[in-house]
């Protein structure tokens, strides 16, 4: 769980090592401070809404409704500071917006025990479709000076969004292994029945996980909106496979019970540089989501060689061969 | 008419890595007989049937069956030459019905063929029947317990009407009632020449309907010979190739004063009625009763799951309410709950976050969890309770089956509880590591702990317990002492007669 430094985090750290080896000989281009700030800026939002849903895939659900609750909270948010509203009230009132939805989708999933992937596929689909129906497709633009880079000048913004980012990663590392509620994520996940005879509640752990994705949701969409001085109400479209992508790929089981924050950020890393390192090697930026794709096909079958490698043995020891 | 032989395995060796699961190892079945295949955990006698199965294939070795060899075994080809297999745990369709899952597992012909619905109903019902066991056929597999998912499978065997039938510890779940009625059926089948392969760690049962007993050990070969010219303690010498002092270690423990008392207990959501019984400091109450006696639901109620909603339940002479399981554990009472891999423990979690589960407050310094602590208090139980595992951080997963049994203990015993509940505590585990976990209880006992213990095994009971309550139907039928309990009156109380 934690402590074993479990091999899809050594392979996806040796993939990342390899790349920026090739890089370096390759495209050293790549590696100066712009280019290097801008590809963390843009995948910002998704490290930020990958850790809400490592928690939840490591309690054995899934929210594929992060990419509308992101397009919601962003254009909500523009709404809000055309409206006069302070930037931070408005980055109180994304996170809230964000929870809110979270909220829905956690007590349709942990109390009423309705499916994950059912429940946020119908919010996927009602919020995108119902912001669609309210912006009747209009970008929200003019935004108001002080809402762009908070206000601020752009590198004093940026920072703040770096340390931002860089708390909540390390707040959500510590949190899951070094307390009480960190634990009884992954307890729930692994076995929900034993969690509960060990006295956790898993339905409330459930609640938690999906209302702190949808808050992370919003905070994302906040940092992203100060970006640019318009909003597209189709913004985050994709958002959700992209970060389940990361998480999978950072080695949390998507059954539940197994991975690691670590592993996200690794996952993060590796899904961040690869499309625009093979454009500065002079690939096609066509093939950027089809190598996606075939990177976490690959990762997710050596986890299943493994877990299948894994249980003859444990079956072995079981039942006595 | 001189047996014929319907199976034979030469010098059968398979290894999985290092480790060498068969050396060298025979076997040979005979027609109309029952072959008990016998040995502790990790002897090798599962590998051993998937290799009749092909579900594995013999690194070397030959395997002739019917008197024609099988080169290249498979289940595909094991099933056209007639053999079926009950494993020990149930591998049903959840989200079909039992009428479904034994039509799938016995009829045959066309995709497209039209079904006799009336038919597919009455031998279903049949085959329930002799089973054994009293079931509806439209009931969703899902809403079964373990036993009655077990009984489905024998019925989905005995429908394939088989040649050689493997039963790989088919009674490891069933209440002693069921087993007896399970015993008939094997018996009907040896009389029509069936061979049967018979894995089980209950040496009664072995000694009760075998003809003849294979004992493995380590991957090896024993002893084959008739069951009428050994004795158990005998066959648990070969098994563990060491005496055992005794299969049950009582021992005189003083009885203190009462701890837990529940008075005219009843819970509607479990079914428990009317339940009365106390249970005192260094006693072990046995709980005795066929499967849906309501056993594991008493066990429930007392644990918080199941709320009771009448009576009244006094813990060391306070009235006190248990709404859930965390006022359960707050007030010292431990659960080890019935099957293990589905309530006990957390398979991808590592054994130390396992035993300290039920018990974060006391590994964590202000709130906090601490990494050593927890360590050192999974060290502790390592070593108390001998679990066999590589290092603390080793997943429960690659654990054997008694050992995953006692990281579920360790983690109550981490509690230091005043009152343990063991629902099935040596369900499925070796004999060896059943007298271990035996002696533990004993140990706890010695400790001060009140233990109440469930258990389908009535030599178990009668060896464990110093009172023995027998459930009937939610209740309890009667009460016996130590001196007097005997199979007989258990069966009768919770058989339900009177008298």
């Amino acid at each position: 769980m934690t402590i074993e430094l479990y091999r899809r985090e050594t392979s996806v750290g040796i993939a990342i090592v390899v790349l920026t080896a090739v890089l370096a000989f390759k495209a050293v281009g790549f590696f100066t401070v712009g280019n290097l700030t801008d590809l963390l800026l843009a995948n910002m939002p998704v490290l930020i809404v990958a850790l809400g849903m490592t928690l939840v895939i490591l309690s054995g659900q899934i929210d594929i409704s992060v990419g509308s609750v992101f397009a919601v909270c962003s254009v909500a948010a523009g709404v809000l500071a055309k409206s006069g509203m302070s930037t931070v009230t408005v980055g109180i009132a994304a996170c809230a917006i964000g929870a809110c939805f979270g909220a829905l989708n956690g007590v349709l999933v942990a109390y009423l025990r309705i499916p994950s992937i059912i429940v946020t596929l119908a919010a996927m689909v009602a919020l995108r479709d119902g912001l669609r129906w309210v912006t009747q497709g209009a970008w929200v633009e003019n935004l108001p000076a002080n809402f762009q880079w908070f206000g601020l000048s752009q590198p004093a913004s940026q920072a703040l969004t770096f340390s931002l980012a860089v708390t909540l990663v390390v707040s959500a590392a510590w949190s899951l292994r070094n307390v009480q509620a960190g634990r009884a994520v992954y307890a729930t996940g692994s076995n929900e029945t034993a969690a509960r005879l060990a006295g956790i509640n898993p339905a409330l752990i459930t609640f938690s996980v999906f209302v702190i994705t949808g808050m992370l949701t919003g905070c994302a969409a906040l940092l992203n909106s100060v970006r640019f001085d318009q909003i597209p109400s189709n913004t985050g479209l994709g958002l959700e496979l992209k970060v389940i992508a990361v998480v999978v790929l950072g080695g949390a089981a998507i059954t539940g019970g197994r991975g690691t924050v670590f592993g996200t950020l690794l996952g993060w890393i590796l899904l961040g540089m690869i499309g625009p390192g093979l454009t500065f090697l002079g690939v096609s930026a066509y093939w950027e989501r089809a190598i996606h794709g075939t990177i976490i096909l690959v990762a997710v079958a050596a986890d299943s060689a493994r877990v299948w490698s894994g249980r003859n043995a444990g079956n072995l020891a079981a039942t006595g061969a | 008419m001189a047996p014929t032989s319907l199976l034979q395995a030469t010098a059968i060796t398979k290894s999985y890595g290092d480790l060498k699961a068969l050396d060298n190892v025979s076997f040979e079945l005979m027609a109309g007989e029952i072959h008990a295949l016998i040995g502790e955990n990790g002897a090798g006698k599962s590998t051993l049937i998937k290799i009749m199965t092909g579900a594995v294939t013999a690194d070397s070795g030959m395997l002739v069956v019917s008197g024609e060899p099988v080169p290249h075994n498979s289940p595909t080809v094991a099933r056209k030459l007639g053999i079926s297999v009950i494993y020990q745990q149930p591998a049903l369709f959840p989200h079909l019905t039992i009428r479904e899952n034994v039509a799938l597992a016995t009829e045959s012909g066309p995709a497209w063929r039209c079904i006799n619905w009336d038919r597919r109903h009455q031998r279903c019902l049949t085959l329930l029947e002799q089973a054994g066991a009293c079931l509806d056929p439209d009931r969703l597999v899902e809403t079964l317990s373990l036993p009655e998912q077990q009984l489905v499978e024998i019925a989905k065997a005995l429908g394939a009407s088989p040649k050689i039938l493997i039963m790989d510890e088919p009674t490891a779940s069933l209440s002693d009632h069921e087993v007896e009625r399970l015993l008939g059926v094997m018996e009907n089948l040896r009389s029509q020449g069936v061979g049967i392969v018979y894995v089980s760690h209950r040496l009664e049962e072995v000694a009760a309907i075998a003809d003849r007993v294979t004992v493995l050990r380590d991957g090896k070969h024993i002893a084959t010979g008739d069951v009428k010219s050994v004795s158990s303690p005998e066959l648990i010498s070969l098994m563990v190739g060491r005496e055992l002092s005794s299969v049950f270690p009582k021992r005189e423990v003083q009885i203190g004063e009462t701890v837990l008392e529940l008075r005219a207990v009843s819970s509607r959501m479990s079914g428990v009625r009317n339940v009365s019984l106390e249970v005192r400091r260094g006693e072990i109450l046995g709980i005795a009763g066929l499967v849906g006696s309501g056993r594991t639901q008493l066990a429930e109620t007392m644990f918080g799951l199941t709320p009771a909603d009448s009576g009244q339940i006094v813990l060391r002479g306070r009235p006190v309410a248990i709404r859930s399981p965390r006022e359960a554990i707050q007030l010292g009472i431990g659960y080890v709950p019935e099957d293990r891999r589905r309530h006990g423990v957390a398979l991808e979690m590592p054994i130390f976050a396992n035993i300290s589960l039920a018990n974060l407050r006391s590994v964590s310094r202000s709130g906090l969890i601490s990494r050593s602590r927890e360590c050192e208090l999974a060290e502790e139980f390592i070593g108390q309770l001998r679990i066999k595992a590589s290092s603390v951080y080793s997943e429960a997963n690659s654990l054997s089956g008694g050992n995953q049994q006692k990281v579920a203990l360790a983690r109550w015993l981490a509690l230091r509880p005043d009152v343990l509940i063991l629902d099935e505590p040596t369900q499925g585990i070796d004999v060896g590591s059943k007298a271990e976990i035996h002696r533990l209880m004993g140990d706890l006992a010695e400790r001060g702990l009140a233990i109440i213990m469930i258990s389908s095994e009535l030599p178990e009971i009668l060896g464990m317990s110093d009172r023995i309550a027998v459930m009937h139907g939610g209740g309890i039928a009667g009460f016996l002492a130590r001196s007097e309990a005997t199979q007989q009156k258990i069966l009768t109380l919770a058989l339900g007669a009177t008298g």
